[in-house]
Order: structure tokens, then sequence, then C-alpha cells
């Protein structure tokens, strides 16, 4: 009877990929649309600054971490004020919890249907139940390592979702000596599930070799943050975007200064914005963020085990960047095991117990960037206020939106690869879906979801007329 | 002494009582927002309607009625749990009310009275003004959209504080908390950034500067305490 309105709409929801047929009767083109609206930017203009990350976090139920903590990151440049050292450790240590979780639920929840139950399984079947019968030990786990992830942020924040916790100039409460403890007992477990995945994923490289080949292989540039020395880095540092060949295109960018170096098309067939490098100019510019490019940019990992587990990674491509996205997933369990294994550093910190965790100051600038390396990739919050703290200008570059250029790259080789004739069959449908997944976009969640699957596939001839469609409603 | 029957219940009061004082006195629960203690009655919410059985049913604010020998008050009933829950689904529907985003989420009267009174859902549209929020104080922040002008705040700010610098401008839905004549409230001279307007705010409305999401904890029973430990004048 009712509509129930929440200003909560981003892109989680609905996929449309449309493919058009060139006159050779091969794919032409391919465009993966997102078709929902965000309107965050606007409506946030007319608050306070100090709303702001409660705000931005409502953006992701899966991700609202991440969004508090850019939020609160921009808030502090805007304050003009450094957080206190324990604050600083703190963020780092909700953000690794995100990472674990996030990565977590991508991996085991979503993806590994796929991965082990095979791209022509029964879709009734393969999802996270499916994995539960034929899997139950692995599924379990990843419940497990997605929950310890969890844990993390809610020790910190408070609650598992939206912990409205992260503040301009610092955080809001301190970590207890007890939730310290907590989560140091279940840190060996979840450090054991996840090398566990480690040694499945590798087992299985040849088992996928065809879907590596084909997921999104393709030079590209690839942009993350990292530290000053080159280490992997997931909340400071600066950006770096090196090649196909890894070599360090640029380096030692500020991020506050984004602006310069990346551009932001619009195109009309879909609401989520394509960045580009500028320097390589549209849609040359394609760059990749999120796991795959952390690793492919970093020097190092900066911890034992996931310094190890990375020399196997580079060896895929001969210490070259890791080209197909397919890999994502592989860098994604990296990053869990580097994640688990700096949170354990950082409870071994007496430092986190510390009660100085935010710094009080006014509207000292009028603009101010937040920056850091979200799971899925680097987020931009970029915010302009008055003299009284009220927005006036909102920018947000989110990860997904950077690996839009390079999700439709992927589909339309995919599509190259798999449509035979003139009808999209089950297996083409299930591929691109996984392609997409590939990159675990925000909309992941209800591309998998079970039993429903909203996403569409559309097939145009030459002419631009219908000749097949296929979705799972 | 009068006596009067609360839902069936005799119920003493003294002269002067209002229902609302009577009914808390006996220890029976009528939902308020606009009344504060400490603060002179105003009735303007009308959330604690009640019935007067021997008045025809008619409907009268318990906060700002006497309570008189004889009356028998209905005042937990089916048509008034109706009638309450229409007026909150109005206040909602009259402004932004985001709670998942509010510095006063989960220490919100207004957001208890939903909880109370069962309000899950608001039948009106909503009518989403954009109204500009005030944080030109030093100390504390001024948002319209979340704004039920109960008064409370002005009248903290007349009756305890002395200071009149907060006031009513405009009519019915339009109607803003306005400091001084209009302007900025940090451009006024007659604020004396006493705060007690905040502590009598039910809602979001007014905030300490700087509050996050949750964060904005209140004590409106600051302005009866006040009130009790001034030193009386004899008349």
């Amino acid at each position: 009877m009712k509509k129930i309105k929440l200003p909560v709409t981003r892109i989680e929801g609905h996929g449309l990929i449309t493919l058009r047929l060139g006159e050779d009767g091969e794919v032409a083109e391919a465009k993966f649309h997102v078709t929902e609206v965000r309107g965050f930017e606007r409506f946030c203009r007319g608050r306070t600054i100090w709303e702001m990350p409660g705000i931005t976090a409502r953006i992701c139920g899966i991700c609202p971490v991440s969004h508090l903590l850019c939020s609160a990151k921009a808030g502090d440049a805007i304050l003009a004020v450094r957080p206190p050292r324990a604050a600083d450790k703190l963020r780092r240590l909700m953000n690794l919890g995100q990472f674990v979780q996030s990565h977590a639920l991508s991996f085991f929840h979503l993806s590994s249907p796929d991965l082990l139950l095979g791209w022509d399984s029964d879709p009734a079947r393969r999802n996270v139940f499916g994995l539960m019968e034929k899997h139950p030990e692995l599924a379990l786990d990843g419940i497990r390592l997605r929950a310890y992830g969890q844990k993390v942020i809610e020790a910190l924040g408070g609650r598992k979702i939206h912990p409205a916790w992260a503040v301009p100039g610092g955080v809001r409460s301190p970590l207890s000596e007890e939730a310290r403890d907590a989560l140091a007992a279940g840190l060996p477990e979840a450090m054991r599930i996840v090398q566990d995945a480690i040694s499945l994923y590798e087992e299985h490289l040849d088992d996928w070799a065809e879907e590596i080949a084909t997921f999104g292989n393709f030079p590209s540039l690839f942009m993350s943050l990292v530290a000053e020395d080159g280490t992997w880095e997931h909340y400071g540092g600066r950006i770096r975007f090196v090649d196909a060949d890894r070599n360090v295109v640029a380096d030692g960018l500020d991020p506050a200064s984004y602006q310069e170096y990346i551009g932001e098309k619009t195109e009309g067939w879909s609401y989520l914005k394509f960045p580009y490098y500028k320097e390589a100019g549209y849609p040359e510019g394609l760059y990749r963020v999120g796991p795959l490019a952390r690793l492919n940019c970093c020097d190092r990992m900066g911890t034992p085990l996931a310094d190890e587990a990375l020399k196997r990674f580079r060896a895929l491509a001969d210490g070259k960047a890791v080209t197909s996205s397919f890999h994502y997933h592989y860098a994604r369990l990296i990053e869990i095991l580097a994640s688990l294994e700096r949170i354990g550093r950082y409870l071994e910190d007496p430092e986190v117990l510390s009660a100085r965790v935010r710094a009080e100051a006014g509207i000292n600038e009028l603009e101010g960037v937040g920056v850091h390396e979200a799971p899925r990739g680097t987020l931009f919050h970029h915010y302009r206020v008055d003299e009284d703290g009220i927005i006036q200008w909102v920018n947000l570059i989110v990860s997904t939106g950077q690996n839009n250029l390079a999700m439709n790259r992927t589909v339309r080789q995919i599509a190259q690869r798999y449509l035979t004739g003139r009808e999209i069959t089950e297996g083409l449908l299930n591929r691109l879906e996984g392609g997409i997944r590939a990159y675990d976009p925000c909309l992941s969640c209800s591309v998998h979801a079970v039993g429903r699957m909203p996403l569409k596939v559309q097939l145009f001839d030459q002419g631009g007329a219908l000749i097949s469609e296929r979705a799972r409603a | 002494m009068i006596t009067l029957t609360i839902d069936g219940q005799r119920v003493e009061a003294e002269e002067g009582q209002t229902i609302l004082e009577a009914a808390k006195a006996a220890g029976i629960r009528i939902p308020t927002l606009c009344h504060l203690e400490g603060l002179s009655p105003r009735g303007s919410c009308r959330l604690c309607l009640v019935e007067v059985k021997n008045w025809n049913g008619k409907l009268v604010p318990a906060c700002a009625t006497p309570a008189q020998d004889g009356m028998e008050v209905v005042a937990s009933s089916e048509r008034l749990r109706n009638l309450r829950r229409m007026i909150l689904e109005l206040l909602f529907a009259e402004r932004n009310h985001i709670c998942a985003i509010c510095p006063s989420n989960g220490h919100c009267e207004l957001q208890d009275l939903a909880c109370e009174l069962g309000m899950d859902v608001v039948h009106f549209p909503y009518r989403f003004p954009g109204l500009k929020v005030d944080a030109s104080h030093q100390r504390f922040v001024y948002d319209p959209n979340r704004c039920v002008l109960c008064g409370r705040c002005v009248r903290a700010c007349s009756e305890v504080e002395g200071a009149m610098t907060l006031g009513f401008s405009g009519r019915g839905v339009y109607t803003l908390v306005e400091a001084d004549l209009g302007g900025p409230w940090g451009a006024s001279e007659t604020c004396t950034g006493c705060g007690k307007c905040v502590q009598a705010c039910p809602t979001g409305a007014l905030v300490e500067r700087g509050k996050a999401t949750a964060e904005q904890e209140k004590r409106p029973q600051l302005v009866a305490e006040v009130t009790e430990r001034r030193p009386r004048v004899q008349d």
C-alpha cells in the first residue's frame, strides 16, 4: 500500500548488460549499465560536516566503515587537525576489520559457489546454501572469518553495521582491554581459515585457466595508495599508478589533489561515472583499483606471511602486473592475510588502549579531501563547507566507479569468448555475472541473492533490434 | 482536595493541579511532548489529549486543563491511541526526521513516542522541506528540519534564562525558531550561550556543535532543577 522511501539508494540492486553485434555477427560492443541513481552528492548539501560520516556511511551496508572513515578523514582536513596517534591506529584497526569481513563475504559467500560448484551448475543451488551441502567446512569457515572481521568493527564501534564511531578529529571511544583480549583470542582461527583458503585457491589455478584467460584479462593501469616506502597501504600514504609491466607511471601523488590526475566522465547509458587517468585520456586512461591493483602497485606487503603469498602471486606474471581480473579473488585472500597479521600487531600495541582519541577544533579549512583504501579500492570524499561547517559541495569517487571502465571491458571480453550464435545462454549469463563479481562491486550483494538475480542481459543486432534477452527475476 | 477519576481510577488532586499532574501523581502515564516540567504549559502538541466523559467526550490537553471535581477522564482508549498516533504521524510528515543519522538518535523524545505509540508507518505524504541549518553559533546548532515547534526552547529561554533570545517567526508549517528578530543565531546580541534551549529540546533540532550521530544526550530535567534552586521572591 505504501512505498517506503529511504535516502540510502546507491548502486546496489540492478545491473543491465547490453551486447551489440557487428556486421560480422561478433560482439562489437558490450555495456554494463548501472541503472539506479544515487544522489548523495546532492542531498548532503546543507548538512553539517559533523553529520557527514553518519550520512555517507549509509551509502552501503557492506562497506559503511569505509565511507565512515573516509568521511572522518575529510573532516580532519576541514578541522585542520591531526587525530591523536591512538585514534589513527584505531581507525586503521577498524579498516582492517572491514577488509577481513568484506573480502571474506566476497570470496566465501558470493564467489566461491561459482568457483567451487562450477559455472554451469544449477543456479538455484549455486549459492552459499549449495556450498554448505558440498563443502560444509569451507562455508562455515567463511562465515567464521567474516564474523571475526565484524567483531573487530563491533569491538571499536559498538555495532557491526553503520557504527557512528569515527568523527572529524578522531574517534568517539577507545578500545577496551577486554575487547582487545577477545579479538586476540579469535585471531589464530581466522589466520588458519585464510591460509587454508589461499592453499585451496592455489590448488585450483589450473581448473580455472580458461576463466583466468578471459575474465577481464587485458593490460591496463592500476592505481592505489602505497606507503611512503612503497609498502602496501590501506589508510594513508600516497597515490601510485603502475602499468601492466609494473612500471611506475606516477608515484607520490598527493591524494588530496586527485582532480589533477583523475578525470570523471559521464555516459548517458549509466548512472555510474567513469573515472580515468587524465594523462592517458578517455577511455585509454582506464585504470583498475582494489585488491588486484593494490598488490600490483605495492613493493611489499610489510608482514611476513603476506609477503610470502605476494611472491607466489607475482610469480603468476613473472614479476609483472597480474592483469586478469579473475585474480582479484587471489589478491583479496592475500589481503585478508595481510590484514589479520596487521590486526595482530595492533592488538600487541599498548597505545590502542589510550583514551586520548579525539581532537576538537572548529572550522579551519573550507575544503577537505579524505582518501583511503576501501576493500574494493581507493575511495575519495571531497567536501567544501562554509564558515559554519555547512556542506556546500560534495564529490565522492567510489571504488566501483573506478572499475567501471574495466568492468565494461571485462563484459565485452567474456561476451566475445562465450557468445555463440544469437542466443544468450545460461553459461554466458553465468560467466558475465562471474566476471562482474570478480570486482566485488557494490551491487554484488543483490547480484548473488539466493534464488534471485536481478541481472539482465540484452543482445542487439547491428541495426539495434533486440534479438535475445535473458534475466533471472 | 478535589476528586476525579482517570480511566476509572479514583484520583485525588489539589486545587489548581492539571489533569496531567494528577495523573502523574497517581502513576498513570499520559504521553507528552511540548510539556516540560519547570516551564509554563502550552498545550500545543496535543499528544496529551484526554477525553472527559461527562463533558460529552470532549478532548482536552491534559497538560493545560485544570483537574475538576467529579471529572471522569479517559486517558487511554482506542480513540485516543489513534488520535495520538495520527498527531505523531503529522509531526513526522511535516519535516525531515531521519533518525539513522540524527545526533539525538536513541535519546529523542519524538522517537521514544513513536515507539511507545506504535507508529510503524506514516500515512501522510512527507513534505521534505529543505530548511536551512543554522550552525553559526559557537556552541550550538539549530536544524529546523528536526524541529517539532513544541516551543520548549523558546519558553526555557524566556522563562528560565530570561534572555528572550529565541522566538517563533512565520505561521503554520512555515514556522521557525529564530534568534532575536531573525538572522544568524551566532550574531545574536541577547543569547547568553547558556544552552538551556538545547537541554529542553526533545529532538535533534537543537544540538551541541560537533556532536555526531546518536551522540547528543540531553538533560531536559535540568530546566525544572534550575527553577527549583532559584531563590523565590515573596509576593
